[in-house]
Order: structure tokens, then sequence, then C-alpha cells
């Protein structure tokens, strides 16, 4: 059971958890929160999990136990959130990605709007979810060069991600489309409309 | 007599720190705060402020502050030869400031980032539970201009309680203890070797993100891409251009390029006080001190 986590120390008070794929990802992130003590951070990556203490604490020495048990449980998986965005095929690169990967643009707009998508974690700026999920016909690697600004609310895809940027920024991925809905606001108790575990459909046509 | 500080010069990038908003990282939000917290929160003591009270944070050349009212400062971290009303002051001390005086904190003799702590500390709308500037997400206060006022709070806690507190001289290099990994398996097999033997010179890039730093080639295994994954505090990352960078408060929540090493807590401040050009090494401490039931840390 142990041999499926492997846990890598990441300084004096993180360790970073190597997990066998994404749903554990998710799992453990919820868990951790509820039943690791002292934790300052819980920081999703693709299949790993980044956990914090607070400053002066230490990661426990029976860790590695402790994370086996909370990811055998199973009646501890949570019941995944769906989100419905709104999303115009209307981005520059429709093109180059059609020939990149070797279809119509007609084709990349229906495959990339058809496949359902869960977030895999966050990163990059303030409420910039990766989202897995995607069409594997559909993975274009990075643009050779990236731009200097990729306007907020682009729908872009790059390799296995897809995207929305929550604000304006410099940006490396093929940008799709647009999509109008807040990604990531202050005001709200929850800032991040998406987070990791998050189901989202893309909706075509939508206003 | 009001309570505010007009700011006459603002300085290289002078930004308004506390201890930062911790705990959003997993929205892609950084921690920020003081980059060298020993020497941010020993400033605020020496005031007699709560340890998190948002105070300066200078980068190499400081702001001119004119005082609206009679207050108590300290200046700590980097050394610089700071004036007030033309005299010059002590760091690691508080010190009486009268109303209408102007403080000159002047440009780091070594080091990089001092700090101004003010007798109340400073106010401002706060972000996430925090005044700190977030150099890589705008989120917070900006850097401050001439001409912006700084309004002061009225929480401090107590009297000064210490007249001058010694603070032991930066070494050269500068030598930061990490622990390896998380994947120093990574990189070829003498990466490592290089890492540890090396005297690194700190590049011109050096923000409140990171300092990266030139040093001997750290070629990784092969040429995979690595999958994005969380970055700690202090996260010395390789990108494929081998100049290792050092991450700082306000790092990227997530990178994909691998970290070789983590630079130990108790040292980040030494970190954050790097200044292009200087010298540091890396170490691994021969003996960590650990209390007794972390023993067995070392079977991760």
């Amino acid at each position: 059971m142990s041999t499926l986590l492997d846990l890598r120390p990441a300084g004096t008070r993180s360790v970073l958890v190597e997990l066998p794929g994404n749903a554990s990802v998710r799992k453990l992130v919820v868990a951790a929160r509820e039943q690791i003590a002292g934790l300052e951070e819980v920081v999703a990556g693709h299949d790993t999990v980044l956990l914090v203490w607070e400053p002066g604490r230490r990661p426990p020495t029976d860790l590695k136990d402790r994370l086996a048990a909370v990811l055998s449980s199973r009646h501890r998986d949570p019941e995944p959130r769906t989100i419905a965005l709104d999303v115009r095929y209307d981005g520059p690169d429709l093109g180059a990605v059609a020939d990149a990967c070797n279809m119509s643009p007609e084709e990349v707009v229906r495959r990339h709007a058809a496949a359902v998508y869960e977030v895999g974690f966050l990163g990059f700026a303030p409420g910039f979810a990766y989202l897995l999920g995607g069409d594997p016909q559909l993975q274009p690697p990075r643009r050779d060069s990236p731009r200097a600004r990729v306007p907020a609310g682009s729908l872009a895809l790059a390799g296995e991600y897809s995207a929305i940027y929550p604000t304006a920024s410099p940006g490396g991925w093929h940008l799709l489309g647009s999509c109008d809905a807040t990604l990531f606001d202050l005001a709200r108790p929850e800032p991040a409309l998406l987070t990791t575990g998050t189901r989202v459909e893309l909706r075509v046509g939508g206003a | 007599m009001s309570l505010r500080i007009e700011v006459v010069a603002g300085g290289a990038r002078t930004t308004i720190q506390d201890l930062g908003r911790p705990g959003w990282a997993h929205l892609g939000v950084p921690a920020s705060g003081a980059a060298d917290r020993r020497a941010y929160t020993l400033a605020n003591r020496l005031v007699g402020n709560a340890e998190g009270a948002p105070a300066l944070e200078t980068t190499l050349s400081g702001p001119v502050l004119r005082f609206g009212a009679a207050t108590t400062i300290a200046l700590t971290g980097a050394p610089v030869e700071a004036t007030l009303a033309g005299r010059s002051i002590s760091m690691h001390a508080p010190i009486p400031v009268r109303a209408g005086q102007e403080l000159d904190v002047g440009t780091a003799t070594s080091g990089l980032r001092t700090y101004v702590a003010i007798r109340g500390g400073l106010a401002g709308e706060t972000v996430l539970g925090s005044l700190s500037s977030d150099q890589l997400t705008g989120l917070g206060p900006a850097p401050l201009q001439s001409g912006d006022v700084l309004e002061l709070g009225g929480d401090a806690l107590s009297s000064p309680a210490v007249d001058i507190a010694p603070v032991a001289a930066a070494t050269d290099p500068v030598v930061l203890p990490v622990t390896l990994g998380p994947r120093e398996d990574w990189f070829a097999p003498d990466a490592v070797t290089a890492f540890l033997g090396a005297t690194f010179t700190v590049t011109p890039q050096v923000d409140r993100i990171g300092v990266r730093v030139a040093g001997p080639q750290l070629p990784w295994r092969s040429d995979d891409s690595m999958r994005s994954e969380g970055l700690a505090l202090g996260a010395v990352q390789v990108p494929p251009s081998g100049e290792a960078i050092v991450m700082l408060a306000d790092h990227p929540t997530t990178g994909g390029y691998p970290v070789i090493a983590v630079v130990d807590e108790a040292a980040l401040g030494d970190a954050a006080q790097l200044r292009p050009g200087g010298r540091v090494r890396f170490a691994v401490p021969r003996a960590a001190p650990r209390a007794p039931e972390d023993l067995e840390e070392a079977s991760f």
C-alpha cells in the first residue's frame, strides 16, 4: 500500500508527496487539510502535493503511514463540483493548432468543446487553473515564442493542459477562444472560480 | 498633528511588507511578506510593535520620509548610513523622531533590504489579510513614490523593550544551509557535487521573486520535461539555462523546473539579502540541529 506514494523532502518544513495519479491528488488536498495538523499550505501539482507546515513546525515522522491511511479510506472521496462555462472559439491560434494536430479548425473546436475537464492544480497566476482531461489527439506543444500579452479571459491550450487566463499576462499557450467568466475575484469568499477537482464543461455560443 | 508620513523620495523600490498572506498558494497566490523575516520582526520589536506590523522594506537605496508627528522608528537588515534631520542614526535601535523631521534611509553598504519599522505600524487596505506588496502578482499596495502619504496604525503593543540588538555581520561568501531535494535525482550524477562545491555569483537578476545565481552548469539527467509541482520558499530551481534561482517571498506557487535543494528556514533572511555581484555557497549542514522526535525524518 505505502509503495504508491513517495515522499521527498522539500526543505525544513515541507514535503513533496508524489502520487500515482491525479485522482489521488484531489483526494489528498481535501483530506490533508482535515486530517494533518499544522499545515500552512497544501499545493497540488500535476501528480504531486506539496505540504508546507507553519513556520517553526516540522513534518511528523509518521507522515507516510498517515498519508497512506488517508488515501486508502474509501468514503473520503469528495463529490466533485461541476461548472459550465460559456466560451467562444474565436482565438488567433485555431489554424496553427489545426496544422499542428493534422485536423481542420472545425475538428479542433469540436474535440476541444466535447471534452469534460477537471482542474488538476492552480499556478502561474492567481486563479489560473490547469484543466486536465482534454482530447489526446489535441496536444500541441507550446508556441515557439511566447506572447508578451495574452488578454484576460483567453481560452488556451498547450500540451495536455487547457486553461483560461484570469488576468492579462505574458503567455506561451495557443489561444483558441475567449470566456467572460470572472475566474478570480478577491471580493468573493472563495476567490478562485475553479479549484482542484472542479469539473468544467465548455458551452459553445453562449451569450 | 497627524500620524502621517510624507514620501519625499521613494527609493529604488520600497514596499510595504508584513508577514504576508500564507494559506492561498493552492489558488496560485504567493505568500509574499517581508523577504528577510528576522530583520523585519526585529525592527518591529525594537519599536514595541507586534512582530507582524506593516513596515517598509527597501531595495538597495531607501526612501526619504517626512514625519507629520513624533514617533519612534527602527532600522534593521542591510546596513545603511541613514540620517534623521541631517544627523547619522544607528541601525538596530529605537530612534525617537520629532514632528517635521526628515529621515533619509540612504543606500545599503552591504546586503540589499533594509527594514524601517514605525511605532504603531503602517495602515492601509489589506488584500487577503495582508498589506504586503507582491511583485509577482501585483497584489497589495504599489511601491512607494514621491508624494505618497503613508498612514500610521495605532496598535503598538508596548514600550520598546530593547535598546540595541546585536546582529552578526554577513560572511563572504554567504553560506546558505540547504536540504537536498526534492528533485536532486533529476540531475546528472556530478551536478549535486558541483552545486555543493562551487561558489556562485549573484547575477543582476534579483528581485522579491527570486535570486538568479551564476556558477557551474548543473545539467539535467535527461531532456525530459518535468510536470509542474508546488514550489517551497527557498527552493533552488534549475531551469534548462543552467543558472539556478533561489525562490524568495513572492515566488510562483508552482514551477515546472527541477528543484535541486531548498534553503533552510533559518537562512532565508540571508538569501533575501544577496545582492548582485555577491558570492554565495550552498552547504548541507553536517549535523542538522533537530529535535529527537524528528530524527527519523531521514527515512523519507
